[in-house]
């Protein structure tokens, strides 16, 4: 136990314990997290600043105007409902086309009018949000995933988790939605994370429940050696989200959209530590490196300049 | 600057911890250990009203000491009341009075008693002359035959008393005993009618009131003996069963047909008794001492309170053990539980149920709680009407398993009262929310962390000496904070997290 321990130690494993104490304790202000906890002030905030975002449709605030969303959702056949206040995934509803007077979703079920206003109550009871506060739910655009990466997925939309320290990019996944995910991006309810190499965007082995694994478990195909496009653009973006929130550690996930290319989906103040296990490397001496040079490093270029050049995973192998 | 702040805090905290626990220890030679039991109790009696600003007076009967119990010293605690020790009959009476008082009033009366391990009989004494009965018409018709029929089948007195109450507690009482009850089954019931049946058979008899006296207790409740004289001395009754004997731990207080407390002047009477058996010579001793070397020291010691705060604090001091477990489990092993604290709590709650039987009925609401609150997910109900529907289900559940096990004859399934419900509901809320969102497995994987904590917390807390030592020594709770600080800093690896990320240790040898 104690030698598994030590190894964990040299490899540089950052613990849930150190996490806390010692980064988003220490450089995430406690002001800043509604900005990220509620993702219509996120959605507004990186529109304010010209990054692109999924477009809202509209919110729903109180249990009164559950009654309308007929009426409110007529125009869309494709859109996605999910809490404002969520945290994990949870509660979030893919609908990807309709039946009459039924939604079907993203798994290919059907859900009744009925169904879908008590999801969305739901959501306004607080059930999804953390601390089981009043919630708002969002209706917005439905990203249509790029085709570059339609061989590594399967159902629901693969998103891209980069890990964003004092305004560098640290490390990136692609969290590749399975059968057993229903369609979710998220590695606790058994999404496929793929690490990503810094430098050039090319995945590189999978984790999938706490496993290391190289085919996805759904389709059977590689998922290890795909090149992600506009990689250099999504880390821009991904650096450019400190700025916005002035959070010192956060996570950003970013979607690729075939027709609107990347897309902010949501800012994380408390990013998950699987990361590390997708990217078969530990965060901290990737942390402690930006610790030590991100005064020299001003504008988002550089500072993007330096996370492809250090932490370039391909060429130490 | 701030990051050696919980440093500085756990040292000073510590060396004021251990400091306190020394001095306690070396100086003042307070025992480390609990001693042998001892046979000296402190009884209190906590009497509480509302007086409407006029002259009151209330009198208690007070202790006498028995065969088995010397009273040792007694004394009146009570602010601005004229004291006053009366006898009454057989009986002593204490007699409280004020000219004016206003607003809620709390006296005490404490009294230490000592046991004395005596084998002589009872002394001998005169037979009283029997007091009339009181029975009137048919009641009195009923008393006669009802005596006459026992008497004719007992040959002595043991007999006669075992026969009385066994009739009087029977399920189906016949005709005389019925009439006589009139519908009322309550013990104190029984035993006026059975001390008057005795009497109208000109057998001098009388109630004895008193209390057990056992460990630490608190709302001690009152207990009915009944006496009869056999013409040479008084003989006790259990009038429970009719047998003869009294209790060892029996301490009676009065004896007649009086109330325990008569009030003027006042009204909404409470009174609440408690016992609790003194810290050993050695701790009363140590406490001399300190009254000599540091008079404020005592003075705002535990040992100064009410017995029956003492008791509370007895119990509440151990929370914080609780808690500081808490966090080595979910900090250092890194078990996942429902609720922060719940698990102490529920813990606290296995203390009265035993661990078996808290596992078992906590097991059996929670997982019976659980399928209703998930039917109730297709009831399509808004969360806070939800949540009041389930905790309704949790009490109702709750009650029906207390009948339930009650009619099974099972005492201890009465205890599943003692769980915190409100915690018990937010458990089931919280627990159905994982089990829908993140699967069973989650759900039992944290619920089985949430019991694990609970146990490893119910058995600290309830080894005696850790109770003992806390309570004595309340100071070795400033270390046990310094301990938290120095674990709210740590940033290590979580025991469970190391399997987690045990494919990173395996590329480097």
């Amino acid at each position: 136990m104690f030698r598994l321990a030590e190894r964990l130690v040299s490899t540089g494993v950052l613990g849930l314990n150190r996490r806390n104490a010692e980064y988003t304790l220490a450089w995430n202000p406690r002001s800043r997290y509604p900005l990220v906890d509620d993702k219509l002030r996120t959605k507004e905030l990186a529109l304010s600043a010209g990054i692109a975002v999924p477009e809202l449709y509209g919110v729903i605030e109180i249990e009164r105007q559950t009654r309308d969303l007929p009426a409110l959702l007529g125009a869309y056949t494709d859109f996605v409902i999910k809490p404002s206040h969520g945290s994990g995934g949870d509660g979030i509803l893919v609908i990807t086309g309709r039946l009459r007077d039924m939604y079907r979703r993203s798994n290919g079920q059907l859900m009744t009018r009925e169904e879908l206003r008590y999801h969305v109550s739901q959501i306004l009871s607080g059930i999804y949000s953390l601390g089981g506060h009043p919630d708002k739910a969002l209706i917005e655009y439905r990203v249509k995933f790029d085709p570059l990466l339609d061989s590594i997925s399967y159902q629901g939309v693969p998103d891209i988790r980069i890990i964003v320290f004092l305004g560098v990019p640290v490390m990136a996944m692609v969290r590749l939605p399975t059968r057993m995910s229903d369609g979710k991006a998220n590695l606790h309810q058994g999404a496929l994370g793929v690490g990503v190499d810094m430098a050039t965007g090319t995945t590189l082995t999978a984790v999938w429940r706490n496993d290391v694994v190289s085919e996805h478990p759904d389709t059977g195909n590689s998922v290890v050696g795909v090149k992600i496009p506009n990689w250099e653009v999504l880390l821009e973006l991904a650096a450019r989200c400190h700025e916005l929130t002035d959070l010192g550690y956060q996570g950003v996930d970013i979607v690729l959209d075939r027709d609107k290319g990347p897309l902010v989906l949501e800012l994380n103040a408390r990013p998950g530590l699987n990361i590390q296990i997708a990217n078969r490397a530990g965060l901290l001496p990737r942390l402690y490196l930006v610790e030590q040079h991100h005064k020299e490093l001003v504008s988002v270029e550089e500072r993007v300049a330096f996370a492809r050049k250090q932490f370039c995973t391909l060429k130490e192998r | 600057m701030s990051r050696r702040h919980p440093y500085v805090w756990a040292v000073s905290l510590t060396a004021i911890g251990l400091g306190l626990f020394l001095y306690k220890v070396v100086l003042l030679g307070f025992p480390l250990t609990p001693g042998t039991i001892s046979d000296i109790w402190t009884v209190e009696t906590r009497v509480a009203f509302v007086a409407r600003a006029e002259p009151v007076r209330v009198s208690m009967y007070i202790l006498r000491g028995s065969q088995r119990f010397i009273v040792v010293s007694e004394n009146f605690i009570s602010q601005g009341y004229g004291v006053n020790s009366v006898p009454e009959n057989d009986n002593q009476q204490g007699v409280w009075s004020i000219r004016k008082a206003k607003g809620s009033q709390t006296l005490y009366y404490r009294a230490v008693i000592r046991r004395v391990d005596t084998k002589e009989p009872p002394v001998r004494s005169a037979p009283p002359k029997a007091a009339p009965a009181g029975f009137e018409g048919a009641y009195l018709a009923a008393a006669e035959s009802l005596i006459a029929e026992i008497q004719a089948q007992s040959a002595d007195l043991d007999g006669l008393v075992g026969e009385l109450f066994k009739r009087l507690n029977r399920p189906q009482p016949d005709e005389n005993v019925a009439l006589l009850l009139g519908g009322e089954s309550s013990m104190s019931k029984k035993v006026d009618i059975g001390v008057r049946v005795l009497r109208h058979g000109r057998i001098p008899a009388r109630v004895v009131h008193g209390i057990r006296v056992r460990e630490y207790d608190r709302d001690v409740p009152l207990i009915q003996w009944v006496e009869a004289h056999d013409g040479a001395r008084w003989r006790g009754y259990d009038p429970s069963t009719g047998a003869a004997g009294v209790p060892e731990d029996y301490l009676p207080w009065w004896r007649g047909d009086k109330p325990f407390v008569e009030l003027t002047g006042a009204n909404r009477l409470q009174v609440s008794m408690s016992v609790s058996l003194n810290e050993e010579e050695a701790i009363r001793a140590a406490m001399d001492r300190a009254k000599i070397a540091s008079p404020g020291l005592l003075e705002f010691s535990l040992f100064s309170l009410p017995i029956q705060t003492q008791g509370v604090y007895r119990i509440l001091l151990l929370v914080p053990l609780g808690a500081f477990l808490l966090v080595i489990c979910r900090n250092v092993v890194g078990l996942k539980t429902f609720g922060t604290f719940m698990p102490v709590l529920i813990g606290l709650a296995f203390r009265e149920t035993q661990l078996a039987w808290g596992i078992f009925l906590f097991g059996v609401v929670v997982s019976i709680g659980l399928s209703i609150r998930l039917y109730l997910e297709r009831l399509k109900l808004l969360l806070v009407p939800r949540l009041a529907a389930v905790l309704f289900v949790v009490v109702l559940l709750m009650a029906a398993l207390s009948v339930l096990t009650n009619k099974l004859g099972l005492q201890r399934g009465l205890s599943v009262a003692l769980f915190p419900m409100v915690i018990l509901t937010m458990t089931i809320e919280r627990m159905s929310i994982v089990w829908e969102e993140r699967g069973p497995s989650e759900a039992v994987q944290q619920g089985i962390g949430s019991l694990m904590v609970a146990c490893v917390a119910y058995v600290i807390m309830t080894v005696d000496y850790i109770e003992y030592l806390v309570f004595v020594f309340p100071e070795m709770l400033l270390v046990l904070l310094a301990g938290i600080l120095l674990l709210g800093r740590y940033s290590g690896f979580r025991l469970l997290e190391l399997p987690r990320f045990k494919a990173l240790a395996e590329r480097k040898p």
